[in-house]
């Protein structure tokens, strides 16, 4: 699968049984200076993250809408789900966005148009199909640096996934030949990375996180 | 300019796909994350947040109807630094937590336990200008899952941190010291090296404990990277 410490390793400690979840040293022993480990956001983090994509009448900081009236820039909506191994639309993700403006860019300080470029949402609402899904109402971004590509960063969790997940939405209608970035990317692997319209202004987005699509993730 | 860095330290990560944890078996990715050359800005920018609501960090009063909520009141304090051992001020900590009974107010939360009327289990604050950050909860009682038989899981609180950039985003957990329930966990557990996941237990804190109040836990967290950025005290939200 890969070489990298720590990604995709299989059980560290070779156990047998069924239910042999005993690690004797847990919990005891040195603790050693570093980075503190990431965990699962589990299943249970709708209404204190994103209460508003699941309903919860709740106060809410980050919302899946990014462009106030107030906010220049052509008008995009970007949709997707995410789908696990099996091919089963996953309801309980959570999916952040952060671009730059219009003019590439980013909101340093808080600006009188309201734009902070960062949004939220979990993929527990219904689709028109009544599908489980993410929705974010936003502008469309330029490019952050010469010769680059516009993109919206996504970074992705959910329960099963002790490791948070990094990727970038492209548009289609965008020279992406040049960009630093996807090139990258293995070639064959590259259209995962890039959004299809589905009308004016309207993107939909769709992650896999297994089998011949996989979706690309950065080590960010 | 485009920022690059080293990418994530994997050695310090739990598996991607950690057999022991069922979901994780479908969901995590099967293919590595692919290195890049550089990203940009936003690899070290902080987010703009807005103003938090006022109190969200006391989640013994923010979710109060008509007293404290049941359980053992604590303090949870710790400090934000980067890999370089600098403080990260202005970062988003945001935290969820069952109450003291092992319970979620989450709709798709079924463990036969009560619920508190008054205990949401849910707080933000943003690290002060030395990094610090400081909630007032109650403890969470442990409660069961799916994953095995008799499966249960420790007592935590969720962490959901967002520093100077994307290179720091965390999500994690924080469990109690001497919780008898670690050593059977495979979340707690999916991080191989044993002193590297025992940077998730908080410590108990007597110097910091309030007489006649309450206990403290310090629960300090290291991100990754060490971008520093500048950090303006008081936002002006004009
Ligand atoms: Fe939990």
């Amino acid at each position: 699968m890969t070489d990298l410490p720590g990604f995709g390793r299989m059980n560290p400690k070779d156990r047998g049984g069924p239910h042999d979840y005993l690690y004797p040293d847990a919990g005891s022993g040195p603790v050693s200076a570093g980075p503190t480990p990431s965990q699962t956001l589990g299943p249970f983090f709708a209404y204190g993250l994103t209460p508003g994509a699941y309903g919860y009448p709740l106060p809410e900081i980050h919302s899946n809408d990014l462009a106030g009236p107030a906010v220049a820039g052509s008008r995009i909506t970007v949709e997707g789900q995410v789908f696990d191994a099996a091919g089963v639309p996953v309801h309980d993700a959570m999916v952040e966005i952060l671009q730059a403006d219009g003019q590439g860019a980013y909101a340093e300080r808080p600006r009188n148009d309201g734009f902070t470029g960062y949004g939220r949402f979990g993929t527990g609402s219904e689709g028109p199909g009544g599908d489980k899904r993410f929705l974010f109402r936003t502008i469309k971004p330029g490019a952050t640096e010469p010769g680059a590509a516009p993109f919206i960063a996504a970074i992705l969790t959910m329960r099963g996934l002790l490791n948070h997940c990094i990727t970038r939405i492209y548009f289609p209608e965008d020279a992406l030949a040049q960009d630093p970035v996807l090139a990258a990317v293995p070639e064959e692997r590259r259209r995962t990375l890039i959004a299809e319209a589905i009308g004016p202004g309207h993107y939909r987005f769709d992650i896999r996180m297994r089998g011949e699509r996989e979706t690309v993730f950065f080590d960010v | 300019m485009a920022e690059s860095r080293s990418g994530r330290r994997w050695s310090d990560s739990p598996s991607t796909i950690f057999p022991d944890y069922k979901s994780s078996i479908q969901r995590g990715p099967g293919k590595a994350p692919i290195s890049v050359p550089g990203w940009d800005r936003s690899l070290s920018l902080r987010p703009v947040w807005p103003q938090l609501p006022e109190g969200d960090a006391d989640l013994t009063a923010n979710g109060r109807v008509n007293g404290d909520p049941i359980g053992e009141r604590i303090l949870l304090e710790g400090g934000l630094t980067d890999e370089a051992g600098r403080p990260v001020p202005g970062a988003l900590v945001e935290i969820w937590q069952a109450n003291a009974a092992g319970r979620y107010i989450h709709r798709e939360e079924r463990h036969p336990a009560p619920l508190d009327p008054n205990f949401l289990g849910a707080g933000r604050a943003v690290s002060d200008a030395g990094g610090s950050y400081r909630f007032v909860t109650v403890k969470p009682g442990s409660y069961p899952w799916n994953n095995h038989r008799n499966a249960w899981r420790p007592a935590h609180i969720h962490f959901s941190i967002f520093g100077a950039g994307i290179a720091q985003r965390l999500i994690t957990q924080m469990y109690f010291p001497g919780d008898p329930t670690l050593p059977y966990d495979p979340i707690f557990n999916a991080t191989a090296d044993a002193a590297v996941r025992n940077r998730l237990i908080a410590r108990f804190s007597m110097e910091e404990s309030v007489p006649n109040w309450a206990h403290c836990y310090r629960f300090d967290i290291v991100l990754s990277g060490s971008a520093a950025t500048p950090f303006e005290e008081e936002q002006d939200h004009d």
